[in-house]
């Protein structure tokens, strides 16, 4: 049983006829059994629906050829629609809500015949990097409990490290599946934005916002992938594009291969023990074959500031419908229509989402527009020309995920710049588009996980996957599990 | 810029937020701080950049304009905090 | 009068698709409540907006008619207010590049010509229905998502009546070009008014905003009402105050919304959901090309071929069903101001009176070609058309089949006509006389006894030829 691992372990056992999806599925009910009352990564199990469906699974594997993530238990973000399965952001604005439709990913995975075995926790609506924003509990690390997992979708990284499941989805506004990848020890993917639909994705920040794969490699990665790119007719800023068999990228001949290393990411501020495995993993790079650039990015220390602005101002009108009148939260006393907007909304958002809805507000209203709504789109256009220029000269980018490893719960909490920061090197990825997977690369030397971040051009998953599993074969880092 | 009370106070009645003396202070303090961290856009010089709202050349998403079938009134009124008489129900509105 | 009235209209137009702006929802009026939504038009969370294709095509074609510049790059973007109409709490509309600029439409009042100034025409989302009473207000969202035009004008009108000028050339534009049915009961058509007043030669006055007029007549007096109430604000050394009033159409009364808490701070910015419109110069001409036949164009047509009177001419296109309906009597009857004399005249009374439209009217444009015709070929007199006609709008049957049922053909049997002629001239031997030494009048009261007799179905021209043969024979 300790081979039921990934999705491609799972898939090969069942082929072979060693196990059942049941099997898989008690496997993994059992263990969210043992450890969610330390990680609490969930905040709805469906362990009745979950195990009827793998009974299902078992009873119908005569039939046609199966998906590779048919009757595979995953986790859901709390702000990816599932028809008629409670879905609130870990917001208590949206308690009760229960959306009348599927995500496409949600639909796409169900076609698949994957397995929701619950709902992750998150930073309310996304804003956070440290899971303490939920309005209902925080996610622990689980490799140490008493640090944080990461955010916003720290829920989803922590079950896959915590082997609650055997993949999650996630979202990523600004690093938010990247960042908690990285501290819980497992692969992350935010794909090129366009690439994966966002129908049924609550937005944050629409023109920021993507769902991707957490998984314990790349391979499966590039599995699940598979299953949610593709063009949505729902979702006007979906890509339209030839459809791309990703795991046929997953090779370890990378020679040849140009990876480009931006002094810029390699600044003050960066923890000496991640600086060291990043380090030696340009070795290990250099030993495979690839070939290491010096590029640019002049503008990515600029980035932070543009992002806080469009990601804001973007919730902030996003955030807006959320006035108690139509479903979610509605404030118990009010005088009139006004005071039921105040209450509700006062009531209903944690602080943080106050902060940013506040912060948005400012950034759009009469005045300040031109100094820093439209100042942090041209900044982002410079930002993507810094990338657009780096890729003429390499294939992908490497730098840390993070500046550190997990923090302690309630280290940053009380000072909202600080826990920005944490974003550093991954919000410029969004601004831009483009895509970027985070690997595990080593331990600090407090046992934590370190994460390595690789960056593609625009529909550049081909050139991170395959950079990803290359690293991968030639190390062990992603087998090493957290002992809980 | 410096953020001001009435700044705060302004954009959090856009924004329907009540918010009480004490929270405006921490606002302004908050807030204030963060608009000094973005204060560092203003040394950029953006002249003659156009400024980027789509990351992605996407243009004419259109919808055929073909029928689909609405909610049933009870799906769409499902989630609502307070419905009656087929609609959403919210205090008298004076117009 | 010592004032210049300046008023610029905001008109919204609903367009006529079969569904809304941004989802596939029917956009058919009347629905009971809330049966026409989903999770888009509602704004439940996480889902998308898809714009409809047939949206950017009306406003084109609504642009092309008025004369604008079509846009070949614009884009949507977000208006943030929070109100209980408005699932989103944002309208998607379009801020600083609108679809189409810089257009004009003519107007005529009184014989006078003037051009009007378009400033843009922009798509946008309708808000839903509030219905109201004393337990509270009820959100009705099957509205909320219904593709809307503005058309907003330029400060370029001057009395009520140039007002409703325009508004109702725009109207008439918009339905041929099919672009709205301008169901004005069903509020496809609105208008915002802007006015102010100033003495003639100063610079423009502080503008107030009289909302949601859902007619012509409430348009004319609204302006009237406001430019009378501005004046005499002003007589009084009162300050006029910018704000949005309410026009009570009833009451023939505009009131003060109470101010807003806030000043109007929209927050308009791109809406990332949404990816911008590039049109091309083959879409725009391939449109401008299929653009239906427009009402001037009508217009100086039924001059040219028929010889029609610009005043005619004018009233017969301004709506696009008369001007097609006029259109195929004549190509029944061959008889253009026949057909438009019955249009103009009594058909317009009775559908006036009766509150009806000409589709509504019960017959077809042939039955109205076959009317003239028979009244051409003398077969009834106009009087009887007349009769005729009341008949047609009551029963709908064909005229040739209300003649004879009704036995209304004209008496032009000479015979039959003459022996009346003599009875009635022995009857009246003064009227005789009178004739006889040269009081032309007496002949009046000869034929007018005979078309008493014969209910109106002698032919008055024969009668009056039989009389004058018949003067000899007594």
């Amino acid at each position: 049983m300790d081979k039921i691992n990934t999705i491609h372990e799972i898939n090969a056992l069942i082929d072979a006829g060693e196990i059942t999806y049941e099997d898989v599925a008690m496997k993994y009910l059992d263990r969210i059994e043992d450890v969610e009352g330390k990680v609490d990564s969930f905040l709805k199990i469906m362990k009745e629906e979950a195990l009827e469906q793998a009974k299902a699974a078992d009873a119908a594997t005569d039939e046609k050829p199966h998906s590779e993530l048919f009757g595979i238990p995953y986790g859901l973000k709390d702000n990816i629609c599932s028809e008629g399965v409670e879905t609130t952001c870990a917001s208590k604005i949206l308690k009760g809500f229960i959306p009348p439709y599927d995500a496409t990913v949600s639909s796409k995975l169900k076609a698949a015949g994957a397995i929701v075995l619950g709902k992750t926790n998150m930073d309310e609506f996304a804003m956070g990097s440290s899971n303490e924003n939920s309005s209902v509990k925080s996610t622990k690390n689980p490799w140490d409990l008493s640090r944080v997992p990461g955010g916003s979708s720290g829920g989803s990284a922590a079950c896959v490290a915590a082997d609650e499941v055997v993949f999650s989805l996630g979202s990523d506004t600004g690093g938010s599946i990247r960042q908690p990848a990285s501290f819980c020890g497992v692969v992350g993917m935010k794909p090129t934005y366009g690439l994966v639909s966002r129908y049924g994705l609550v937005a944050f920040a629409s023109s920021l916002d993507q769902i991707g794969p957490i998984t314990k490699d790349v391979t499966d990665c590039a599995i699940v992938l598979n299953h949610i790119a593709g063009h949505d007719e729902k979702d006007s800023t979906s890509v339209r594009k030839e459809k791309e068999d990703y795991t046929s990228y997953l090779d370890t001949n990378i020679k040849g291969l140009k990876i480009g290393i931006a002094k810029e990411y390699f600044a003050e501020g960066l923890n000496p023990d991640v600086e060291k495995s990043l380090q030696e993993a340009i070795e290990v790079y250099k030993s495979l074959g690839a070939e290491i650039v010096e590029v640019d990015l002049p503008n990515s220390k600029y980035a932070l500031s543009a992002y806080y602005i469009i990601s804001s101002a973007e919730a902030s009108s996003n955030l807006a419908r959320y006035d108690g009148i139509r479903y979610g939260y509605r404030a118990e006393e009010y005088d009139d229509l006004m005071d039921l907007y105040k209450k509700t909304r006062s009531q209903g958002f944690g602080d943080e989402v106050k902060r940013r809805i506040m912060l948005g507000t400012y950034a759009l209203s009469s005045g300040y527009y031109d100094a820093y709504y439209k100042k942090a789109l041209q900044v982002r256009t410079l930002i993507k020309r810094d990338f657009d220029e780096a890729f003429k000269n390499c294939d992908v980018l490497l730098s840390p995920t993070c500046p550190t490893t997990a923090f302690k719960l309630g280290e940053k909490s009380d000072d909202p710049l600080e826990m920005y920061l944490s974003d550093i090197y991954t919000v410029p990825v969004n601004i831009a588009g483009i895509p970027a997977i985070s690997v595990p690369c080593g331990f600090d030397s407090n046992g934590l996980p370190i994460g390595m971040q690789l960056t593609g051009e625009a529909f550049g998953e081909k050139h991170i996957l395959k950079a990803a599993y290359a690293y991968e074969q030639a190390t062990d880092h992603h087998r090493k599990k957290a002992k809980l | 810029m410096k953020l001001t009370k009435e700044d705060v106070i302004y954009v959090a009645d856009l924004a329907r937020l009540e918010i009480d003396e004490n929270e405006v202070d921490k606002y302004v303090e908050q807030l204030g701080k963060i608009l000094e961290y973005e204060d560092q856009l203003n040394q950029i010089d953006t002249t003659d950049v156009l400024p980027t709202a789509h990351v992605l050349p996407v243009k004419n998403v259109l919808r055929e304009d073909v029928p689909v079938p609405s909610l049933d009134r009870e799906k769409a009124l499902m989630n609502a905090p307070s419905q009656d008489k087929g609609c959403f129900k919210v205090p008298k509105v004076i117009e | 009068m010592e004032y210049e009235i300046v008023i610029g209209l905001e008109i919204h137009s609903e367009l006529d698709t079969k569904t809304k702006i941004f989802c596939g929802c029917s956009t058919a009026f009347g629905a009971e409540e809330n049966t026409q939504t989903c999770p888009v038009c509602l704004g439940l969370p996480g889902v998308l907006p898809v714009l409809n294709k047939k949206v950017v095509e009306y406003a084109v074609k609504a642009g092309i008619a008025t004369n604008c510049n079509i846009a070949r790059f614009s884009k949507m973007d977000r208006k943030n207010y929070f109100y209980p109409d408005l699932p989103k709490a944002y309208q998607i509309s379009q801020f600083d590049l609108p679809i189409c600029e810089n257009g004009s439409v003519e107007i005529d009042v009184d014989g006078e010509k003037k051009t009007i100034g378009i400033t843009r025409i922009h798509i946008e989302e309708d808000a839903g229905k509030l219905n109201h009473d004393s337990t509270g207000t009820y959100a009705d969202n099957n509205r909320c998502g219904v593709p809307l035009i503005e058309i907003v004008t330029e400060p370029d009108m001057r009395s009520a009546k140039e007002a409703r000028a325009f508004a109702e050339k725009i109207k008439s534009i918009l339905e041929y070009t099919e672009v709205s049915d301008c169901k004005m009961q069903e509020g496809s058509l609105r208008f915002d008014v802007n006015l102010s007043v100033r003495k003639f030669g100063d610079p423009l006055g502080t503008r107030t905003e009289m909302k949601n007029l859902n007619s012509f007549r409430a348009l004319e007096r609204a302006v009237e009402y406001e430019a009378k109430r501005q004046i005499f604000e002003i007589e009084q050394g009162n300050k006029i105050i910018q704000q949005t009033r309410k026009w009570d159409d009833d009451k023939t009364e505009s009131y003060s919304l109470r101010s807003k808490e806030e000043a109007h701070d929209y927050r308009y910015f791109p809406d990332p959901d949404l990816v911008p419109v590039v049109l091309t110069e083959e879409y725009i001409s391939n449109i401008e090309r299929h653009l239906p036949k427009l009402p001037w164009v009508r217009k100086a047509e039924y001059m040219e071929k028929w010889n029609l009177s610009d005043y005619d001419a004018e009233i017969l296109v301004a709506s696009k069903e008369i001007a097609t309906f006029f259109e195929k009597t004549v190509d029944v009857c061959n008889d253009a101001k026949s057909a438009a004399n019955w249009l103009m005249g009594d058909i317009s009374a009775t559908m006036n009176e009766k509150g009806i439209s000409i589709e509504e009217a019960g017959f077809s444009p042939e039955d109205l070609g076959e009317l003239v015709n028979l009244i051409n070929k003398n077969t009834i007199s106009t009087s009887i058309g007349k009769q005729v006609l009341k008949e047609m709008f009551d029963s709908g049957k064909k005229p040739s089949v209300i003649v004879q049922e009704k036995n209304l053909a004209q008496m032009s049997d000479a015979g039959e006509l003459k022996g009346m002629v003599l009875e009635v001239m022995k009857a009246n031997p003064q009227s005789v006389e009178d004739l006889r030494s040269g009081k032309e009048k007496a002949i009046g009261f000869l034929v007018g006894q005979i078309m008493r007799q014969t209910k109106g179905k002698a032919n008055p021209q024969m009668v009056n030829e039989l009389i004058k043969e018949c003067m000899n024979e007594i």
